[in-house]
């Protein structure tokens, strides 16, 4: 079986893969990581997104083989020890999820956002960036306003 | 997903000689629709040929009036692009309304005008701008390249290197989304270059993307929405399914092409 080396969460990792092993399955059935999470398999819901090298993917749709040598930071990787991340505790402050499996997508596709339109984040930006993140549970009302509060958060940490 | 053999050619003549070797095989560009047709086991290469490593084909070019995009672009990367913005503002403003943020992070321009989906994008701006298609092997005009419902007139193995489009003088696309899937239920190109109009329609068309000629010669007298008042699109021709019957699409095609008349700049 074929190996990939990646580094997740700032780890160097190696793994045996299958040629079809996708980085979702690497993630969660080779290392355990089971933060990332599986809605649909079908490209559509986001709650698979991680970051490869910065860019928020999908990660249900990137075969494990084409990430050798790439930097993979997911839900796991945000926070620092006991302390969240901004964009997570914002998402706890506002009560932006409700069972939480669209949560790791919307956070880690929050959190690019954040790195590419910057802090101040007005409603329709953030509604028309989420079109890749689907949730059954809020309405998306507090995952917007938590985004919005995290984006900010995220500016007065810096 | 049935298994598959996997290589990770370092050159374009690398990929283009395994794609000759492998005749089953694939070629993998961003992977945002081969890979979930692969997961339908709607197909099933012998072998994947990932392209992700050829840094030559990813770039922007404008010289001389033309905008040159190197096939593994990413969507994202034309919609932030200054370059294209100020000589195409059309073709920028059309990637970035391709799928959303995660499928623009991925997903190529070689990789969506090789798969030719009857409601992508790329495809209408080719057609009405005129572009021309660069593989390993020649270069091939738009309108002998879009050849039938995800048919096109590469050959086995043949690899797009760049896509080059003529800057017009004005353009302007309109896209009617299918809100769930994010791909175009109509959109309409539109532009202008001198004395000539091209009118490109995509998400319509029972055989993919075509040009509405009539529209072309309405426009080209009088370039104006005003102009297109009492022409109208037939249905004959136009996809019926579960979001849109002939009739509907045909009528947007008529309401998309004015409003693109209308933003063209
Ligand atoms: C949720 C979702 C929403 C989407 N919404 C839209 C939308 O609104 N509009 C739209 O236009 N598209 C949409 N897409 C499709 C997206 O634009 C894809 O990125 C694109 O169609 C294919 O590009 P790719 O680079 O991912 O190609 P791949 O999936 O890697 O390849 C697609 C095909 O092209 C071939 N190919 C790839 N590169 C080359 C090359 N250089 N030379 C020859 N053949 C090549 C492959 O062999 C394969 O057959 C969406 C996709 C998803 C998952
Ligand atoms: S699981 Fe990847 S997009 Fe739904
Ligand atoms: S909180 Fe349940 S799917 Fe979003």
């Amino acid at each position: 079986m074929p190996t990939v080396s990646m580094t997740v969460n700032g780890k160097p990792v190696t793994g045996e893969v299958d040629s079809r092993t996708l980085l979702v399955q690497f993630l969660r059935e080779t290392l355990r990581m089971t933060g990332t999470h599986v809605g649909c398999d079908t490209s559509q819901c986001g709650c698979c997104v991680v970051h490869i090298d910065g860019d928020a993917v999908k990660s249900c749709t990137t075969l494990a083989l084409s990430c050798e040598g790439a930097k993979v930071t997911t839900i796991e990787g945000l926070a620092n020890g006991d302390q969240l991340h901004p964009m997570q505790e914002a998402f706890r402050e506002n009560h932006g999820l409700q069972c939480g499996f669209c949560t790791p997508g919307m956070i880690m596709t929050a959190v690019e956002l954040v790195g590419r339109k910057g802090h101040n984040l007005d409603e329709k930006t953030i509604r028309e960036e989420l079109e890749g993140n689907l949730c059954r549970c809020t309405g998306y009302h507090n995952i917007v306003k938590a985004i919005a509060a995290g984006a900010q958060a995220m500016g007065a940490k810096a | 997903m049935y298994a598959f053999n996997y290589h990770k050619p370092a050159t374009v003549a690398e990929a283009a000689t395994l794609a000759g070797k492998h005749a089953d095989g694939k070629l993998l560009a961003g992977g945002m629709t081969l890979l979930p047709t692969m997961k339908q086991r709607l197909a099933s290469p012998s072998d994947i040929i990932d392209l992700s490593k050829l840094g030559d084909l990813r770039g922007i070019e404008v010289k001389d009036g033309v905008v040159t995009i190197k096939a593994l672009t990413r969507h994202v990367t034309v919609a932030n692009s200054a370059e294209v913005k100020k000589a195409i503002p059309a073709l920028a403003e059309l990637a970035g309304m391709i799928g959303d943020p995660a499928v623009r992070n991925r997903g190529t321009i070689g990789g969506s005008v090789a798969n030719n989906d009857p409601a992508a994008d790329y495809p209408a701006a080719c057609l009405a701008l005129g572009a021309t298609i660069h593989t390993n092997k020649r270069s091939i005009p738009a309108d002998d390249f879009f050849v039938g419902l995800f048919e096109t007139a590469l050959g086995e193995g043949e690899i797009i290197t760049s896509i080059s489009f003529p800057v017009p003088d004005k353009a302007n696309y309109q896209k009617f989304r299918n809100p769930a899937s994010r791909y175009a239920i109509v959109g309409v190109f539109v532009a202008k270059k001198g004395a000539d109009v091209s009118v490109a329609v995509t998400g319509a068309g029972d055989s993919g993307v075509f040009r509405q000629k009539d529209f072309e010669a309405a426009l080209k007298s009088n370039f104006s929405a005003a102009a297109l008042d009492g022409k109208s699109q037939s249905a004959a021709g136009l996809n019926s399914d579960i979001h849109a019957d002939a009739e509907y699409r045909a009528h947007l095609i008529g309401v998309m092409a004015k409003r693109a008349v209308a933003a063209a700049k």
